[in-house]
């Protein structure tokens, strides 16, 4: 469960990103964000992964008051949340399999745990045939695909991505958009910052429309709303 | 941390330092010159100080001690000598030794003391040696205001100057040494800054998947650490070869006249090698500490 009590931004330079957001996103839910370009929406997503603090107001996320927690706690957080990116962050240098075992490596699981979840992960977004490819081998949508994977490896409650069709072509869109789904069905809360009209307005869940730093909709099977 | 983390650090870093083959290569040149300079320095400073020392060690006090004291009287008067702190030292030369002493120095020009044994004028003396050859102005000083003295010498304004001169020669030493040093960490925090740029990305996603900063730390850290004591081998063992050498020449165009000692290459090469090797080590962790600190506030 995300929850936002009166969130406020104002970055060191004076633009001001929220607003007095409030916002409570129940757990298992499928949230797109919606809006204009600058309209605070990265921010907004910013905030729940701790990438940056809020100035005023509370964020809880999953038990965490995540407003108030000390630097060190940071990581704690952020490995109960998958991000999904628009540009994938996959390291070039490793294989699509070391690139999904990295997120495990750096939180010290197991090693004995690391394969066969890893391949299990692979199996979900179906490319443990390319396991072994490295990131500029695949396509974008398998790109995005790994980067996923890497996302839900260590079994996060939540998974939050900021555009994350932006660079594929509409038909690779629902491809990634049929796997967010499914990691919805099985119970992963799923917050989604989007500029993508057709999806929104097909695949209908609630939609939280940010405006000028402040929520200006909310709702369920919403539309996008928005003429590109 | 787990053992088998500190491996993967270990591996990590090793693999770090071949993946940005040139850039460690350009660190390690960094720290070898440095650190090579900064060994130079060391080697001459030590000898500096070494040979400062025995000037030093040759400062001594001659206290005369006026006439018909009584042999008791003496004994005390060395007694209390002893008992003070700073006294390293006390030697007596009776007025009959004094002569002896003074008549081999005056050489075959001896005889025109001939016959003085009887009424020899010369006092009986102490020769008193300061623990710190600094203290010995104050030593004297305090030996004056005791009972029995006559005089005392010590080369006073001689011994001041040749203080200040090897206080001076120490200090450009030392300031040399620290400068040097600033200047070998500023080197290696910036190149391995630039190591550090070629892998935001790597930094960046470990913190989003939650990777502790420590654990982002530590592979720079074995990597810093590396190339630290990689630079410092280099330049200890030219340092050491070089200084064998050294010595040798010198030994066979210098044997008879024992004018110029320089300290034997044991335990010098060991004491230089060690400071080497630790200053390496410290702007090694210290360069890429600093440098990857920037980088972890995602």
């Amino acid at each position: 469960m995300i929850e936002m009590f009166d969130v406020w931004k104002t970055y060191p330079n004076g633009t001001s990103a929220l607003k007095g957001v409030n916002i409570r996103i129940e757990k298992g839910e499928f949230v797109y964000v919606v809006g204009p370009s600058g309209a605070g929406k990265s921010t907004f997503i910013k905030l729940m992964y701790r990438e940056e603090k809020p100035s005023k107001g509370q964020i809880f996320l999953g038990g965490f008051n995540v407003s108030r927690i000390k630097e060190r706690q940071i990581p704690t957080v952020r490995r109960s949340i998958g991000v999904v990116f628009q540009d994938f962050k996959l390291l070039p240098t490793l294989t699509v399999f070391e690139n999904v075992a990295f997120a495990m490596e750096v939180i010290e699981s197991n090693p004995k745990q690391i394969k066969p979840r890893v391949m299990d992960v692979l199996g979900l977004v179906k490319l443990k045939h390319k396991a072994k490819m490295l990131p500029n081998e695949l396509s974008g949508g398998e790109q995005q695909r790994v980067a996923l994977a890497r996302a839900l490896v260590n079994n996060p409650g939540i998974i939050i991505a900021d555009e994350p069709t932006g660079n594929l072509d509409p038909e690779t869109s629902w491809e990634i958009m049929k796997l967010f789904e499914e990691i919805n069905q099985r119970g992963t809360t799923v917050v989604m910052a989007t500029h993508n009209r057709e999806i929104v307005n097909t695949m209908r869940k609630r939609v939280i429309a940010i405006e000028a730093g402040q929520i200006a909709r909310d709702e369920q099977r919403g539309e996008y709303g928005y003429e590109d | 941390m787990k053992i088998r983390t500190l491996g993967r650090h270990v591996r990590e870093g090793v693999k770090n330092l071949g993946r940005n083959g040139w850039m460690s290569f350009a660190s390690i040149s960094a720290v070898t010159f440095t650190l090579f300079i900064l060994g130079v320095f060391l080697v001459l400073a030590m000898n500096v100080n070494f040979f400062a020392q025995s000037v030093e060690k040759q400062v001594e006090i001659r206290v005369f001690m006026a006439d018909l004291t009584t042999k008791e009287n003496l004994q005390q008067f060395e007694q209390d000598v002893r008992a003070l702190d700073k006294v390293e030292s006390v030697q007596f030369i009776s007025k009959d030794e004094g002569l002896k002493q003074f008549r081999e120095s005056m050489g075959d020009k001896a005889y025109l003391f001939d016959g003085l044994e009887k009424g020899n004028p010369l006092p009986d003396a102490f020769v008193v040696k300061a623990k710190m050859p600094q203290d010995t102005a104050v030593l004297a000083a305090q030996i004056k205001q005791m009972k029995n003295v006559r005089s005392l010498n010590y080369g006073e304004g001689t011994v001041e100057k040749l203080f200040a001169a090897t206080d001076t020669v120490r200090n450009v030493g030392i300031g040399f040494i620290i400068g040097l040093g600033f200047t070998a960490m500023f080197l290696i925090a910036n190149t391995i800054k630039l190591t550090i740029v070629a892998r935001r990305r790597e930094i960046e996603i470990m913190k989003l998947v939650g990777a502790t900063n420590w654990f982002i730390r530590w592979p720079f850290f074995v990597e810093g650490l590396l190339m630290g004591i990689t630079g410092a081998l280099i330049p200890i063992v030219i340092l050491g070869v070089g200084y064998y050498y050294l010595l040798d020449a010198i030994k066979s165009s210098f044997e008879a006249t024992q004018l110029f000692t320089l300290l034997p290459l044991f335990p010098l090469v060991y004491q230089v090698a060690l400071a080497l090797l630790a200053i390496g080590a410290f702007i090694g962790i210290w360069g890429s500490l600093v440098s990857v600190r920037r980088f972890l506030r995602v």
